[in-house]
């Protein structure tokens, strides 16, 4: 088990060397460096940008990441029951189902409200 | 060594030698292990990360056989060295951060999205003895792993102070953050069917490739996943002809490279998921007792995935965002839950009748899901109909509203005249 996590811990870090390797050479020593603050002003198709970048986001954004989280938690508690699915009898699938038809009854109801149409 | 064993099963055979070797040396066997550990990541991690110096190339010409092009055949045999010499190209441009940009999160989103992508080759089983390592929670590893790739995206996005690359930072919120969701009740279908979340107790668990299972779930997980690449048609974040190039707006040099990279491994990431999840992974004829087999036969399937999805990409235009949203909330998410109930009450059913031949079993299964296709063909006709019906009646009603109108115009046309 430990091992098992070990690797994958291993993993990741050789996955931030790997390609963080070709990005330094590449901008530490193969690169020229000329910089100037017109090369590095933001792209906009040649005119100055015009106020500031961050504005506010439009609020559907929020709604469907709300509607995604429900659904991510949902899911996550039915991997257990996936895995021990050969212990569950009859009964106990029938509950799950109910479960689902409860998740499905959110989706319906966030459909209804309208929080799933794209104005 | 014995030779044959280093042809049929190459990885265990050297992982022992080596180990010997090692220990041979006066190593503890702790440190000998994170030596293998070390070495065996190497190896995956530089196969992965060559592996797309390939696949660009192979994508290309195919691409530009779609178009009636032929495609990159200058540098190399068949223009196989044209990625190496456009990375070279890559590796001596001047490396550009924007003024104002978030520089910490600037320069780290193009590692993470490599980082999403590559590890999940980590637990992806390419044979039966060769594996990364055995996660018994691989198929939730892989979701979350997977999931870092959007946030990458979204960091590449926000911290450039570019609207354009924001304007894509904000797409990837409402098209991968919610493809997710069927993607992860569509992977739940496989996991039910082997009682596993390890990916390798999954291949193992399919006598009968679930394809023939859980034909629709299938159908979904691969959908989803070419929408979580960010891909034609789902290639809403990086619309050229809208948002320029999207969030890697701003990014030169090797860093924009990465971001390739990523997105291509993980096109052929999708390829080889479906392959383990739904096509039998590994499984072939006689690749229990030579592995070295397993491994061609994943990979052929791994790229016959990623064959349609490149066919995918070349033959579709771009999806609209709204019908994109509608498509993921509207029908792949009701749809997957309604897989996941038949499935569920389907196997258990099933299993209580006490039938447990494999054939068996997966027709069985490969009937319940007929029967919900028939369903959602069903309910997807009679709502198209009443759409129709309906649309016929309002432009009935629009046709008879303008004549009436017009008539009326006509009619009050003369009579005014003369009234002035």
């Amino acid at each position: 088990m430990l091992n098992e996590w070990t690797f994958i811990g291993l993993f990741l870090l050789m996955g931030a060397i790997f390609p963080g390797v070709p990005i330094l050479l590449q901008s530490l020593v193969l690169g020229p460096k000329k910089n100037n603050p017109v090369k590095n002003s933001p792209y906009e198709c040649g005119i100055e940008t015009v106020g500031d970048t961050w504005v506010q986001f439009k609020v559907q954004y929020y709604i469907f990441g709300l509607v995604f989280v429900v659904f991510d938690v949902e899911t996550i508690f039915l991997f257990p029951f996936a895995v021990a699915f050969d212990q569950v009898r009859l009964f106990m699938v029938v509950e799950v189902v109910i479960f689902i038809l409860i998740l499905a009854g959110g989706l319906v109801y966030a459909w209804r409200k309208g929080a799933l149409e794209w104005v | 060594m014995d030779v044959g064993t280093l042809i049929s099963n190459p990885v265990v055979a050297i992982r022992e030698w080596l180990a010997q070797l090692l220990s041979n040396l006066g190593l503890a066997p702790q440190a000998a292990d994170v030596i293998l550990m070390i070495l065996g990541i190497l190896v995956i991690a530089s196969v992965s990360l060559i592996l797309p110096l390939f696949l660009i190339w192979f994508e290309r010409r195919v691409v530009a056989r779609m178009q009636d092009r032929i495609g990159p055949n200058r540098v190399g045999p068949q223009g196989l060295l044209q990625t190496i010499a456009d990375a070279v190209k890559l590796l001596i441009k001047e490396d550009i951060t924007p003024i104002g940009a978030d520089k910490l999160v600037y320069n780290l989103a193009p590692i993470l999205s490599v980082i999403a992508v590559i590890s999940m080759w980590a637990v992806i089983p390419y044979a039966a003895t060769m594996v990364g390592t055995t996660l018994n929670v691989g198929a939730l590893y892989l979701v979350s792993v997977g999931s870092l790739g959007t946030l990458a995206i979204m960091m590449g996005g926000w911290s450039s102070n570019n609207k354009y690359a924001l304007l894509g930072a904000f797409r990837t919120v409402a098209q991968l953050v919610s493809y997710e969701a069927p993607l992860l009740l569509s992977l739940l279908v496989p996991v039910i069917l082997a009682r596993s979340m390890d990916l390798n107790t999954i291949v193992r668990a399919q006598n009968v490739w679930f394809i023939v299972a859980a034909p629709i779930a299938a159908l979904i997980f691969f959908v989803t996943s070419v929408a979580e690449v960010g891909r034609t048609p789902f290639d809403l974040l990086e619309a050229e002809s809208e948002i320029v190039a999207g969030f890697h707006i701003e990014y030169t040099g090797m860093k924009f490279g990465m971001f390739f990279v990523a997105e291509f491994l993980h096109a052929f990431t999708v390829g080889a998921l479906t392959a383990v999840l739904f096509l039998g992974g590994w499984r072939g004829p006689g690749a229990e007792q030579a592995p070295i087999l397993g491994v061609g036969y994943f990979m052929l399937k791994a790229f016959a995935g990623y064959f349609v999805v490149i066919l995918m990409r070349s033959a579709l235009p771009r999806i609209r965002i709204d019908h994109m949203l509608d498509l993921n909330w509207k029908f792949l998410v009701p749809l997957a839950l309604a897989v996941i109930v038949f499935t569920v009450l389907g196997d258990k059913v099933i299993g209580e009748a006490g039938i447990t031949s494999p054939w068996a079993r997966s027709g069985l299964l490969f009937l319940v899901n007929l029967v919900l296709a028939g369903l959602v063909y069903a309910v997807l006709s009679g709502a198209a109909r009443r759409q129709r019906a309906e649309e016929a009646a309002g432009q009935a009603h629009d046709g008879q509203g303008a004549l009436a109108e017009a008539a009326a115009h006509g009619e009050a046309g003369p009579h005014a005249a003369p009234a002035h």
